[in-house]
């Protein structure tokens, strides 16, 4: 498409927020800032593509799944979309600690756009356009900050809106790659966006290209299942959404499928690997470590002799089935003789070939935590545009982007969620701190105190939040109050309660398996729930007062008694932390005056202008001594302002 | 997180009077653990700014539990109440006898008291924080952090033997590799099983936990670090290092022969020095070879100078300089080090003409005569070090000390690390509860050796596990 001049006549219309964008972070985007009350107007290449799942067919998985729960308790949507719409559900790492349990769920795509979509066009304020946006509407200042007045699309339509949130995904002169094939389309052929690029750049964004790539989709027709594992979906289905019980959820699931790549499968690759753009050269954007092409694990991990592919259907409504595990750019010929040496596939046909996608993404270094850009006032970006990669990864940013233009509006003070509080707090911090050099996908490794952020407890920890945001009712924050005191009540009972060393408590102790009581000896129930043999359900065959309590709070109750010494060691940690945290750095600091401190120093923290101490020392390059040398002068420019 | 510090805030050299000061809300409990009065009651810190007399008891150790209570010595404990003090927080200052062990030995009794030692600098930017020290002395301050922070830094980096920073190093991958297994099967619980870890977790956390525990009694006996400036000899073959170092140490060490070559290795010695410990090696000689043995040694030996503190080139004066000489000498002008130029054989016919070797060097190179056959030379050699490094305010052994002292506090909190790993595997906890444990003794001994932890669990992660979609 041609860029059309200017000068002609064109419409301008007005709104609150201009959302560019109706993915996954756009349609949170949107949602927040129409629930607030601000009109709203959403942009999107094509209204058939909102919410679109163009990867994997499936929402939550280890860390994502906090991601969801979160998200859910701060009043965003994803979570009710994927409990209407999913065909099968599973918690991972139930084994494990609660701080590792990990929901996920298995979407009908075709349903969770559908619903997606339906709750969009009938949230009040929110307006859906089908328009490329092509250019963004600044204002330069004196001091050379910008400010944002509006977007302009393709035919030279013009929105202005005091904020404008960008949410372009992977669509920024997205190309796709399949072997020695590549056009210039976003997923699944649809239009790319190819001039919000150019300016971005002109109003000093710096842009950088990354890539990522997804896997083949399989006619479930041309499978043979009983040459594979079947993969059931759990008994007790756990919402994601804190407004959903389990039974609120009970359907019918479907299964999933396991297979295995072999060595016939990893000859083929090997022999036709200079035919892969990624070792070619063809292909420049940096690519995700954490999701790397199969021909990227058999060069690798040359040892490995085989590889699990999980076979996911995409729902209801179709035959394609998702190949997890074999995301690839090689040349279609040589995709289907590989993806036929697996067992139950060697009839296979290919529905849509695995392919990998380049796009331009911006360094999130030039975001503060609030998502909105540093040096244009009203700009926001969330999503894969500030390099994330994911549905869920997007979807928060998306969701924290809209209150924070809608916080803004409203003249309040932005809502940051600190690392200690959340992992959207751990993705967005190491989005605008870290320097991510590929895709960032979230992972429980990289939150410091996860014994606390447990999904769990996602709406003890965030609802309230929520609520002084204005996207939580009144009738849903009076609930979590009830569940909190709840929950205090009943662990105070339990530690006042004491079992005695009688016949009834022994008999249970030795019954299930733990060393029964002394003579004369007594123990608080707390104490026996701490015991690795015993939990609070088992105990309440002796605990005769236990009244009956949602199940919910029994879990809080079991959890936080049972893991309190860790629990208590992680909030003396986040203690410190804090301290650091609250420690502000003036955002007109000149770093280049302050003296003693170390030249990459200087550069880094004039590069990414952290907000405070703490940031200011998870920078790399930024070494203890520096912080204290900052910590001096801080101290000096606050006693100056004093005597001034 | 103890936010109480303490370091020794005279210089280590024996002199009459030494003081050891404390600076935190907890200074009032520690002093209260370790000191008594003669007829053996507590301490009365009651009002502020008094004088005690009294004496200070070494506490038991919390990681051995094995020592005596005994008196370390008799001293003053004066007391000053926040906000009337240098740091403007609770501190207390104990003067003691001045010997560098009375001192050694109260410090560590306050640090096992459960101070913590002090950063670079601390003191005074506490005393600058809490608004003790006046606005304009800011910068000073700053200088006081840099300058601390660089000798420290140095003397942790480089001054651990060799192979105790090569033990910490395995302790750190095997502990990192532990870690990044179970995070990766966390995070891809359906591709990586955690089955039957937990028993090589608890091989591994035994035997870097015995490892420490053992370093850290060794620490006691200061043989965490090696004290000493960093020396390294370079030469020709046959210019006269190895006599040098004879000369020096007065004991054969080096082999020394006619032959040019001779030194095909690095030889090590330690002396000491007016107060300061030379660390000397001694290596093979520069010169084009073909020879490979000696070709290893000469590239041990530009490795060596490039990591030292201090070289001494020694030149023969009684030949013309030659290409060996040159490929020195570029070296010294490429290195910001710290040089000394020996003419040697001063007792032969001269060759060399000094005016054009010092043109030809770096200008602070100090260029001296020098005849190690006949030991003449030796004393303003000598004289030429202990300048060179008393002069500038470099107080060298005072910061290696003390940068010993945060290493083994850091060394002790790794062991309370491994030890909650211990018990979190005892009670049968699941592996996300030990991570945590076993990065924080990841990063404790990343302190150790001077390492910074930043990306590498991630790295670490991907790069040895297929983790993915």
């Amino acid at each position: 498409m041609e860029k059309i001049a200017k000068k002609r006549e064109h419409i301008t219309e007005y709104a609150d927020v201009v959302v560019v964008g109706a993915g996954h972070a756009g349609c949170e985007a949107a949602l927040a800032c129409g629930r607030l009350g601000f009109k709203t107007v959403v942009f999107t290449v094509s209204v058939d593509s909102i919410a679109l799942m163009p990867c994997n067919p499936n929402i939550g998985g280890s860390s994502k799944g906090h991601l969801v729960c979160e998200l859910d308790a701060l009043g965003g949507e994803m979570g009710k979309c994927i409990d209407r719409t999913f065909i099968q559900s599973k918690m991972l790492n139930k084994s494990k600690g609660p701080a590792v349990h990990s929901l996920r769920a298995q979407a009908d795509k075709q349903d969770y756009i559908a619903e997606m979509r339906k709750t969009l066009e009938n949230t009040e304020n929110i307006r859906i356009k089908q328009a490329e946006i092509t250019e963004l509407i600044t204002e330069k200042r004196e001091d050379g900050s910008r400010i944002i007045r509006g977007v302009r699309t393709g035919s030279g339509a013009e929105y202005m809106a005091s904020k404008v949130i960008l949410c372009t995904g992977v669509y920024l002169k997205a190309r796709c790659i399949y072997g020695e094939v590549s056009e210039y389309t976003g997923p699944n052929g649809l239009r790319a966006a190819n001039f919000l690029t150019q300016s971005l750049i002109e109003n000093d964004i710096s842009v950088r290209r990354f890539k990522t790539g997804t896997p083949a989709r399989v006619d479930g027709r041309t499978i043979d299942y009983d040459e594979m594992e079947e993969q059931k979906g759990d008994e007790f289905i756990r919402p994601f959404s804190f407004t959903n019980e389990p039974e609120d959820v009970m359907r019918d699931q479907a299964s999933c499928w396991l297979t295995y790549t072999n060595e016939r499968t990893h000859e083929i690759i090997r022999e036709n690997i200079d035919r892969s753009p990624l070792f070619s050269g063809e292909i420049v954007g940096t690519g995700p470590r954490y999701c790397p092409s199969i021909e990227d694990k058999v060069v690798k991990f040359p040892d490995k002799e085989r590889h699990q592919i999980f076979v996911e259907p995409e729902g209801y409504y179709t035959n394609e089935m998702y190949l997890s595990g074999m995301s690839s750019s090689l040349p279609e010929d040589v995709q289907l003789q590989m993806v036929r040496t697996m067992p139950g596939f060697s009839h296979a046909e290919i529905v849509r070939h695995a392919y990998a996608i380049e796009y331009d993404c911006i360094d999130a270094t030039q975001l503060k935590n609030s998502l909105e850009f540093k040096n244009i006032e009203g700009l926001y970006a969330a999503g894969q545009i500030n390099g994330s990669s994911g549905y869920e990864e997007a979807a928060v940013q998306g969701l924290m982007a809209g209150i924070n233009a809608s916080l803004s509006l409203k003249g309040r003070e932005a809502l940051v969620i600190d690392r200690s509080e959340g992992y959207i707090g751990v993705l967005i911090d190491d989005l605008v701190t870290k320097e991510t050099q590929e895709p960032y996908r979230m992972m429980t490794s990289r939150a410091e105190y996860r014994l606390l952020l447990r999904q769990d407890n996602a709406d003890l920890r965030l609802t309230e939040k929520g609520h002084e945001v204005g996207l939580i009712d009144d009738e849903r924050y009076s609930q979590l109050l009830l569940k909190k005191k709840l929950i205090e009540e009943e662990i105070r009972r339990l530690e006042n309660t004491v079992a005695g060393c009688n016949e009834r408590i022994n008999s249970f102790l030795i019954k299930s398996g733990s060393a029964p009581l002394k003579e004369g000896s007594g123990v608080s129930y707390t104490e026996l729930i701490k015991r690795p043999e015993l939990n609070y359900e088992l105990i309440g065959e002796i605990d005769d007062e236990r009244k009956e309590l949602p199940w919910r709070v029994r879990e809080q109750v079991n959890i936080e008694i049972k893991y309190k010494g860790y629990i208590e060691r992680q909030r003396q940690q986040v203690e410190h932390f804090k301290k650091l945290e609250r420690k502000k750095i003036p955002s007109d600091i000149v770093y280049e005056e302050l003296k003693g401190l170390r030249i990459e120093a200087v550069q880094k923290l004039s590069r990414i202008r952290p907000e405070n101490i703490g940031q200011a020392g998870r920078i790399s390059g930024v070494s203890p001594a520096d912080i204290s040398v900052l910590l001096v002068h801080l101290e000096q420019m606050k006693k100056n302002r004093h005597t001034v | 997180m103890r936010e109480t510090i303490a370091a020794i805030a005279t210089g280590l050299t024996e002199s009459g009077i030494g003081i050891v000061r404390i600076s935190g809300s907890e200074s009032y409990e520690i002093i209260s653990r370790i000191f008594r009065t003669k007829s053996g009651k507590n301490i009365d810190l009651g009002e502020s700014h008094r004088v005690h007399y009294g004496f200070i008891h070494n506490v038991s150790r919390e990681t051995s539990g094995e020592k005596e209570d005994e008196i370390i010595d008799e001293v003053l404990v004066i007391n000053m109440k926040a906000p009337r003090s240098y740091t403007g927080e609770d501190t207390i200052e104990i003067d003691c006898h001045g010997g560098v062990l009375m001192m050694k030995k109260i410090y560590e009794a306050v640090l096992e008291a459960g101070a913590r030692p002090a950063e670079p600098g601390e003191f005074t930017k506490r005393a600058f924080l809490n608004g003790r020290i006046d606005l304009s002395q800011a910068e000073a301050v700053i200088d006081i952090i840099n300058a601390k922070n660089n000798r420290a830094l140095k003397a942790s980096v480089s001054q651990l033997k060799g192979n105790i920073s090569e033990k910490i190093r395995s302790f750190r991958n095997l502990l990192l590799e532990d870690t990044a297994y179970i995070e990766a099967a966390l995070d891809d619980p359906e591709h990586i099983s955690l089955e039957g870890f937990s028993e090589k977790l608890d091989a591994d956390t035994d035997k870097i936990l015995e490892a420490t525990k053992k370093l850290i009694d060794s620490s006691e006996n200061g043989k965490l670090i090696r004290e000493g400036i960093d020396t390294v000899i370079l030469g020709k073959p046959n210019a006269g290092k190895s006599s040098l170092l004879n000369v020096l140490i007065g004991e054969e060490r080096a082999i020394v022969t006619d032959i040019a070559g001779t030194t095909r290795d690095t030889l090590e010695a330690g002396f000491n020095l007016s107060g300061i410990t030379l660390n000397i090696t001694d290596t093979a000689g520069i010169r084009d070879t073909e020879d490979k043995v000696e070709k290893i040694g000469i590239e041990r030996a530009l490795k060596a100078a490039s990591e030292a503190d201090l070289i001494i080139y020694v030149a023969d004066s009684s030949v013309d300089l030659d290409e060996s000489d040159i490929r020195i000498i570029d070296f010294i002008n490429a290195n910001d080090k710290k040089t000394i130029v020996l003419l040697n054989k001063s007792d032969l016919e001269p060759k060399i003409d000094e005016n054009k070797l010092s043109s030809m060097l770096k200008r602070d190179a100090v260029i001296l005569p020098l005849s190690a056959k006949l030991a003449v030379g030796i004393e303003r050699l000598e004289k030429t070090i202990v300048d060179m490094f008393y002069s500038g305010d470099i107080n060298y052994n005072d910061e290696i000390f003390l940068t010993s002292e945060r290493q083994k506090a850091a060394l002790i909190n790794a062991l309370n690390a491994l030890k909650n790993v211990r018990s979190s595997l005892e009670a049968g906890m699941s592996e996300d509860f030990f991570t945590i444990d076993l990065m924080q003794a990841y990063e404790e001994f990343g302190y150790v050796i001077g390492e910074e932890v930043g990306e590498d669990l991630v790295d670490e992660i991907f790069s040895k596990f297929c983790m993915g979609k």
